[in-house]
Parts: structure tokens; C-alpha cells; sequence
């Protein structure tokens, strides 16, 4: 099994920037253990999420020819919560691109479902940016596998359910 | 108007505290990236990319760290560059004191070059 922490693209634009959703549900187990009685979505979810949406459009911008790996969270902060029942959108937008890696601006919001603010409002949650490495040009000459071990054969048929569920092609 | 040192220092103490999470005290021109202000090479690539925006300049790839030098055996010998590898590295980086390097020039301390006035001599010749 995978882990997955994006639902779906709503935007991607390859080599600029990529709009992700993820809806939180109370089903999911993390959301009673992260603080008991109150669930809420752990921040490091939050950048996972961000990471999963900016890997992606990282990949997608060299077409999944390099092992695209999440490097440095150069900053991180959060200034709500978020509760079970809303939707999280990750807007990540490529600030650099070249040959060694890649770094990001993203930004988190959530639209309130229920509760707090009008139906259907989106409010900002957080900023994050981090950056990755292409990790076969590293500059202390390290070797990796041929074998690309992050877009892999699975990696591919979810980037597939991806587009499939995606109005716009990717 | 060409710009000065001091203010190419000021804007790189500015890329580098932000890059290294580091106080301001501690980039000093003499400083390290490596050994005193904890760079890794990922914070390498922050960093170009952060000079790049700071001062509109392009720094293409193998400009400011100088790449497959130490693979080439004429170049290294017993974990030393060799006479000739200094040469080279003196043609690639000819912004960088080389002198200590020189004295010493143990493959593992070739990233004690990259100081932060080593950046600030890089940036100068870009900018002006």
C-alpha cells in the first residue's frame, strides 16, 4: 500500500504549479490519536500532503526521468486547524527548477464545510516551503539504483487514477 | 552603479541566515558553510537559488562548485589534489583564496574553501 495524503489534482500545470485537494474524514484513525477527544490534522500531515503535491509537479517538470526527493523544509507555519469535515487545497508552485533540484512556495487553505465560516469559504491555513533534490546529480557524487524507486510501476498507475480523475490533462 | 563588497555582504549575511537558520553573528567572512555554519549540500542549492533571486544573477551549473574534478586521477593522488588539480581548480574558480587549500590540500577539506567571503568574491563578479 501506498502512502497517499492527496485525493485529487485540481490544477496541474507542468514545470509551474499544481493544485491538490485532500478531504478530512473522522474515519481516518489518525485524526483520534494525534491530540485525544480533539481531532485534528497533525501539521506534519499537512506537509506530507504539500510534499506529495510539489514531488509530483517536481517529477512531472523533468517527465519522471529523476528520483525526486523531498530535501529540506526550509519553513513551515500553520496559523489555524484542521478539523474533520473540511477540505484541504495545496497550491505548490515551482520557485526554482534545474538540474540538481527544485524549490517550492506552497500554500495550504482549507474550504469549511460545515460550521465556523459561510459554506463552501476558503481560508488560509499555512505557508510551507521546502525543496528537493534530484538525487542522481547530488553533489557528493553518491550513486543510487538505475531503477527508479520513487515513479515507479506504482507510483505510475496512481498517477494514472490521477489524471483519469482530473478534468484537465496532465 | 556597480555595487560594493560591503553590500553584497550585507545581502548575502541576509540569504545565509535565512538558508542555515543561523544569528547573524556567526557569518562572518571567514565562516565555513560546511564546518562552522552547518550546510549541507541540499543547502547548497537553497542557497544558489536564493543568490540568484537576491542579486538577478544566473549561476549555471559547476560555476561556483566546480563539478567532476576529483573523479579524474590526474587531478587527485592519495586523497591530495595534486599540482595539477590545483591548477584546474585555480582556472574554475578564480574568484576563491585558494592559499590554504594549497598548504594542505586534503580532498576532504575542499569544502572549507566555500567561506562566506568565497561567495561574496563570486557574487562581485557576477554583479559587476
Amino acid at each position: 500500500m501506498r502512502w497517499i495524503w492527496i485525493d485529487k489534482f485540481e490544477k496541474f500545470e507542468t514545470g509551474v504549479q499544481a493544485v491538490a485537494i485532500k478531504n478530512v474524514s473522522l474515519a481516518e484513525e489518525y485524526l483520534h490519536d494525534h491530540v485525544p477527544g480533539f481531532p485534528v490534522m497533525p501539521a506534519s500531515l499537512l506537509i506530507e500532503g504539500m510534499a506529495q503535491t510539489a514531488g509530483i509537479l517536481v517529477g512531472a517538470a523533468r517527465n519522471f526521468k529523476e528520483k525526486v526527493i523531498l530535501a529540506k523544509i526550509s519553513n513551515a507555519s500553520f496559523t489555524r486547524l484542521v478539523r474533520p469535515g473540511e477540505q484541504i487545497v495545496y497550491t505548490a508552485k515551482i520557485a526554482n527548477v534545474n538540474e540538481t533540484g527544485a524549490s517550492i512556495e506552497g500554500v495550504v487553505t482549507v474550504r469549511t464545510l460545515t460550521g465556523g465560516g459561510t459554506r463552501g469559504e476558503e481560508v488560509p491555513v499555512g505557508t510551507i516551503e521546502m525543496m528537493f533534490s534530484h538525487i542522481d546529480q547530488n553533489m557528493a557524487g553518491l550513486k543510487f539504483p538505475d531503477f527508479n524507486f520513487v515513479f515507479n510501476s506504482q507510483f505510475m498507475e496512481l498517477f494514472e487514477t490521477y489524471r483519469r480523475e482530473f478534468v484537465i490533462n496532465i | 552603479m556597480p555595487m560594493t563588497q560591503e553590500e553584497v555582504y550585507a545581502k548575502i549575511k541576509e540569504v545565509l541566515t535565512t538558508a542555515l537558520a543561523v544569528d547573524e553573528e556567526e557569518v562572518t567572512p571567514e565562516a565555513r558553510l560546511s564546518a562552522d555554519l552547518g550546510a549541507e549540500s541540499i543547502d547548497y542549492l537553497d542557497i544558489t537559488f536564493q543568490l540568484e533571486k537576491t542579486f538577478g544573477i544566473k549561476i549555471p551549473k559547476g560555476e561556483l562548485i566546480p563539478e567532476n574534478l576529483f573523479s579524474n586521477k590526474d587531478f587527485v593522488s592519495n586523497g591530495k589534489v595534486t599540482a595539477a588539480g590545483i591548477t584546474e581548480l585555480k582556472s574554475r574558480m578564480p574568484f576563491a583564496d585558494l592559499s590554504k587549500f594549497e598548504a594542505d590540500p586534503d580532498i576532504n577539506k575542499f569544502r572549507d574553501i566555500f567561506t562566506v567571503d568565497t561567495l561574496v568574491r563570486y557574487v562581485l563578479t557576477k554583479v559587476n
